[in-house]
C-alpha cells in the first residue's frame, strides 16, 4: 500500500488584491490561468503545474505558489 | 506563445508619446485609451482592455522585462491597498476635472491659452514648440496641452515604479485599471 503523501505546488491567487490586470495569464505556459470576469485572476488547478512564472510576473504580487496535498 | 496582432499595441503608446513633442493636437488621440477600456467593461463586463491591448502596459513590459530596466521588487504593500489605489483613482479624478475646467475657461475666453505641459501637477515645462496655431479655438489646443500633461504624468510616474518594482507596476495603481474593476464589479453583481 501507498502511504506516501503526494505534495505539488500550485499557483494561489490572493483575490482581495488582485487587480485583474491579466500579466499572469500572458506568462502562463499551460493556459491555466483566467481573468474571472474582470475582477479577479483564478487558477485552474487542474491545469497549473506550479512553475511559479505568474508568482514571478505578477506587479501586485498577490500569487503565492502554496503546496497542496494530492 | 504565439504574438498576436495586439501584441505590438505598445508602438502606438510610445508613438503616441513621441507625437506630443511634434504636434500638441495628436493628444486628443489619447482618449482612446479612456473610452474603450470604458466601453468593455460597460459592454463586455470585462478588463480586456487591460488584459490584451493596453499599448502603456505592454510598454513598461517591454523595458522592465526584456531590457530589465527594473529592479523585480514586490511593491510596497500600501501602494496595492485599496485605500491607495481608490484615493489615486479621486486624486485623478480632480485633476482630470481641473483641466477640464482650465479648457472650459479658454472656450469661454475668461483665460488665454498657455503653451505648457505640466509633469507631476507641479512642474510646468514650455511645450510652445509643438504649438503651431489651429484652425480649430485654442480651447481645443488648451485641451491637448492638458491631457498630454495627464498621459506624459501618468507615464513617469509608471517608469518610475517600472524601475523600483516589478516592470508593470503601473497596473496595479493605474486609475483606468481601477475604474475598469469597479465597473466590472458592480456590473457583475
Amino acid at each position: 500500500m501507498d502511504t506516501k503523501i503526494r505534495k505539488r505546488k500550485k499557483a494561489s491567487v490572493n483575490i482581495n488584491d488582485c487587480v485583474a490586470c491579466g500579466c499572469c495569464v500572458k506568462v502562463c505556459p499551460r493556459n491555466a490561468i483566467k481573468i474571472w470576469k474582470g475582477i479577479m485572476a483564478k487558477v485552474d488547478s487542474e491545469l497549473c503545474v506550479g512553475c511559479g512564472k505568474c508568482a514571478k510576473e505578477c506587479p501586485a504580487s498577490v500569487i503565492e505558489m502554496k503546496e497542496v496535498i494530492l | 506563445m504565439k504574438k498576436q496582432w495586439y501584441d505590438y499595441l505598445w508602438i502606438l503608446s510610445l508613438t503616441y508619446l513621441i507625437l506630443g513633442f511634434f504636434n500638441i493636437l495628436f493628444a486628443w488621440l489619447g482618449l482612446l485609451c479612456f473610452f474603450i477600456p470604458l466601453l468593455i467593461s460597460i459592454v463586455k463586463g470585462t478588463k480586456g482592455y487591460c488584459n490584451r491591448y493596453c499599448g502603456r502596459g505592454q510598454l513598461f513590459g517591454l523595458l522592465g522585462g526584456r531590457f530589465g530596466i527594473s529592479r523585480n521588487k514586490d511593491i510596497p504593500r500600501w501602494m496595492k491597498s485599496k485605500w491607495f489605489r481608490y484615493g489615486f483613482l479621486i486624486f485623478f479624478f480632480i485633476m482630470f476635472f481641473q483641466m477640464l475646467g482650465n479648457t472650459y475657461m479658454v472656450f469661454a475666453g475668461t483665460k488665454d491659452l498657455k503653451q505648457v505641459v505640466t509633469l507631476l501637477w507641479t512642474f510646468k515645462l514650455p511645450w510652445q514648440w509643438a504649438y503651431h496655431g489651429t484652425l480649430f479655438h485654442p480651447g481645443v489646443a488648451q485641451f491637448a496641452f492638458g491631457f498630454y500633461s495627464v498621459m506624459l504624468t501618468s507615464t513617469v510616474l509608471g517608469f518610475v515604479t517600472m524601475i523600483l518594482f516589478k516592470p508593470r507596476s503601473w497596473c496595479v495603481y493605474c486609475p483606468m485599471g481601477t475604474m475598469t474593476q469597479l465597473i466590472c464589479k458592480v456590473r457583475n453583481k
